[in-house]
């Protein structure tokens, strides 16, 4: 270890520490065009999701993607996710887990890069602040210059798009949570709910804060990802590397043409610092406030391409084939770092899970009934001897039109069964009930079985009365006890 | 290690290119990763933010109470205004069920459903120290299973109603419900006991009958309990020919039946609780799985005497 060595300075240590700004500057090349594309894609999902129409019929919300959190359902399409199925939605967050996995194991941190929300809004403001005030020179001017007329207005001008953004980030944030046209309407005749207003401030705020002001802080102080990259990346990984022994010693064109051998190929240009959306130096090598975007690629290809040297000073690579490319082995093409065993054990596994959720989607029945059997007390001796036992029953019909159930008894020979509604005097082995549509409806069923019937297992069989007939059991208990009362 | 130490600046760590704080443990020097600015504003922000807070809300702990705070926010004045906000959104209800006549209960689904769930509470608070959380009753000590198809003063809302509002064998009360089995100790022999004893158990058929034990039936019993056992609700007088026993089936109980009949009493609700719980508390048990459908035709006794319900029995 190097002694310290004391520099210049007072005698205050430098405990806090004002940030500073990032003015990247604008870039263009094959990664920046991805990402460009990327942030369509997202930003329009996300706005326009809430929008589509999907036709349920008339007892259904028409909204296609719906959280629909008063009635307890979630609408996706032409799928319909009842709270007792929320193992599709664990399934789900499991899949984005491992595909999290898969996508950093293979090309480490490109979510972050890409598709993270605070990458994609925190790049939209770039272009805002690209757009109002100028690219990174005129930033950095404008920065610095005192505070008059004109950098009032047009920090008002920009920070009012900033604020127009977030509040339509905000805003559609709850499309998703009611109907959209209509809450869109209350919205704005101040009919909502207040907790709509409530949610669209708090989200435009932290849009407003994260995307137009704190920016590359918040990857690097507040989110834990980058901490947790780290256990999940490995010398296989394609990450975003500077590769020193081709580059150093760093030197201008000038001084490289007189001394050839002493110097590398990084011309010492900056632009790989420039453009970069959280202000790092990669030629540092790997740290954290790399989020693997690539747009020091850009820059520097385009660089090599001037001074006429090869691209990929910069690169994507592994580690394990930079060390081998400076031994002098050939670069190795990016798709090799993508298959190997670790990602297609992470692809199986995700797809495996996928292809259960998909069958479980495909084999679901839209009938379901389950029994609960009254314990208190567990059964009931009545005046002509017979045993009654009391079960509350949940039919549900999770098709959007009403339906008609047939309960039937299985097992439990000579029992008869009615419900509050239907009445002892109607007791029989099989009964109909009507359940609404899109419904769970609670019956109460009682069943009596005749003096001497033994403690036993049975079932009650919901079958819909439909040509689907789909039908389900479940097994529960009748008891009796000793000669009573 | 370390080398020189200037007294006057900052010392940087060479690999690092990090300030270096100057605290040192056995050669290992703290580096300086200073925290963003923003941080320590929010920092300060929550310290304001407790400050205001101390003095806007109950906080601090004295000897007898704590601050009170300048809002005069309490807790226990957010659940007094969340009870009777509770409480004026259940008024409308009350007044429903206030109007309506509890055999009309059925008629709306709505009403019917809230003054169950409302019966269920007041049958907890109210019901369940004698006749059980289930309403399954207590034969030891002669609680009536309420879930059961027999009913000893009737098993129809107005019954029930009637029942709960007036209670058993309250002498305060109006003269219905009242019903006495008068205790036979003495009256028999033993010999004379048994017979009447196997008789009472033949009407359920659990024992022979006997010419002996049929004619003291006759002679004492049929008055009440009617000629096969069917009892007789109006004067609360148990069916002896079914499967119920209000104190037990066995030959030795409904001997010390007879000898010495227990009779249960019931509190009338009617003055302890308002009419609207009464209602709920009607339907709740008419929805045990007992309940009887009511019965049109009661011509003949239009007000005084609407079938009592009740289990309470000898
Ligand atoms: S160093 Fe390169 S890849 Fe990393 S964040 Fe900056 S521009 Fe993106
Ligand atoms: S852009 Fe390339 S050449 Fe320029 S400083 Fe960065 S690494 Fe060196």
């Amino acid at each position: 270890m190097n002694s310290p060595k004391p520099v210049d300075g007072g005698d205050e240590l430098n405990l806090y520490e004002s940030r500073k700004t990032v003015h990247n500057q604008r870039i263009d090349g094959p990664f920046r065009r991805f990402k460009w594309f990327v942030m369509l894609v997202t930003l329009g999902i996300y706005y326009v999701t809430p929008w589509l129409r999907w036709d349920r019929g008339p007892y259904a919300p028409d909204q296609a993607v719906l959280i629909d959190l008063a009635n307890r359902r979630f609408y996706m399409f032409g799928i319909e996710i009842w709270p007792h199925e929320f193992y599709f939605v664990a399934g789900l967050l499991i899949m984005a887990g491992i595909g999290l996995f898969l996508v950093t194991s293979a090309v480490g941190r490109a979510w972050c890069g890409y598709a993270c929300p605070q990458t994609v809004w925190t790049d939209l403001f770039q272009h805002v602040d690209r757009f109002v005030d100028g690219d990174r020179n005129a930033r950095i001017r404008l920065d610095k210059a005192p505070w008059g007329p004109a950098k009032v207005a047009r920090r008002g001008f920009k920070w009012s798009i900033y604020l127009v953004i977030s509040l339509i980030t905000g805003g559609a944030w709850i499309l998703y949570f009611a109907d959209a046209p209509t809450l869109f309407r209350d919205f704005f005749t101040l009919q909502a709910d207040p907790v709509a207003y409530a949610t669209v401030g708090i989200l435009t705020a932290t849009t407003f804060v994260f995307g137009g002001f704190m920016r590359e802080q918040v990857c690097v102080y507040m989110c834990p990802w980058p901490r947790i990259q780290t256990a999940m990346l490995d010398e296989k990984s394609l990450i975003v590397t500077y590769k020193d022994w081709r580059g150093e010693k760093r030197g201008s064109v000038k001084k490289a043409a007189k001394n050839p051998d002493e110097f590398g190929d990084c011309i010492d240009c900056n632009q790989c610092v420039a453009v970069c959306p959280t202000g790092i130096d990669i030629r540092e090598g790997q740290q954290i406030g790399c989020i693997t975007c690539a747009l020091c690629i850009d820059a520097c290809d385009r660089v090599m391409k001037e001074v006429g040297r090869p691209r990929g000073l910069i690169d994507y690579a592994t580690l394990e084939a930079c060390d081998a490319e400076a031994e002098g082995a050939p670069p190795q093409p990016a798709w090799k770092a993508l298959l190997r065993p670790r990602t297609i054990a992470y692809t199986l596994i995700w797809a495996s899970i996928g292809g259960a959720m998909l069958f479980a989607l495909g084999v679901r029945s839209h009938t379901d009934l389950s029994v609960s059997p009254d314990r208190n007390p567990p059964f009931m001796l009545l005046s002509d001897g017979s045993v009654r036992n009391a079960y509350t029953l949940k039919l549900r019909n999770m098709e959007s039109r009403p339906r008609d159930m047939e309960i039937a008894l299985s097992g439990l020979p000579g029992a008869m069964m009615w419900t509050d509604t239907i009445g002892p005097d109607n007791a029989a082995r099989t009964q109909i009930v009507a359940v609404p549509a899109d419904a769970t409806k609670t019956v109460r069923a009682y069943v009596k079985a005749s003096s001497g019937t033994a403690a036993q297992d049975f079932s009650f069989i919901l079958t819909s009365q439909d040509e689907q007939r789909e039908s389900d059991e479940a097994p529960t208990r009748f008891t009796a006890g000793e000669e009573g009362q | 290690m370390m080398a020189d130490k200037p007294s006057d600046g900052k010392r940087i760590d060479d690999p690092t290119g990090t300030e270096l704080v100057g605290h040192e443990w056995d050669g290992i020097e703290e580096l300086n990763t200073p925290l963003p600015r923003w941080w320590l504003w929010t920092f300060y922000l929550t310290i304001i933010w407790s400050a205001v807070y101390v003095v806007l809300y109950p906080a601090w702990p004295l000897i007898e109470k704590g601050t009170e705070g300048v809002l005069g926010w309490s807790s226990r004045g957010d659940l007094i205004d969340e009870m009777g906000a509770a409480d004026a959104a259940r008024q409308t209800f009350r007044e429903q069920l206030a109007a309506i006549d509890v055999d009309k209960l059925r008629d709306n689904p709505d009403l019917l459903q809230q003054a169950l769930a409302g019966g269920q509470a007041a049958f907890k608070v109210n019901c369940t120290q004698c006749h059980g959380s289930g309403a399954a009753g207590n034969q030891k000590l002669g609680y009536p299973n309420l879930n059961d198809d027999d009913w000893i003063w009737g098993g129809d809302l107005d019954a029930i109603h009637y029942t709960i509002a007036h209670g058993i064998r309250q002498d305060e009360d109006n003269g219905l419900r009242q019903g006495v089995m008068p205790a036979f100790d003495g009256a028999f022999d033993a010999a004379q006991l048994d017979a009447v004893t196997d008789h009472v158990l033949s009407l359920s058929k659990k024992a022979q009958s006997n010419a002996i034990g049929a004619q003291l039936y006759a002679d004492n019993c049929v008055a009440c309990h009617g000629a096969s056992g069917e009892g007789d609700r109006a004067q609360g007088a148990p069916r002896l020919d079914d499967a119920i026993w209000l104190r037990g089936g066995s030959r030795a109980e409904i001997k010390a039946q007879i000898l010495n009949p227990k009779m249960g009493a019931m509190p009338g609700w009617e003055e302890r609780l308002d009419p609207a719980t009464v209602k709920m508390l009607t339907a709740y048990v008419h929805s045990l799985g007992g309940g009887e459908q009511t019965v049109a035709n009661t011509a003949d006794d239009p007000v005084t005497e609407p079938e009592v319900d009740g289990d309470e029995q000898p």
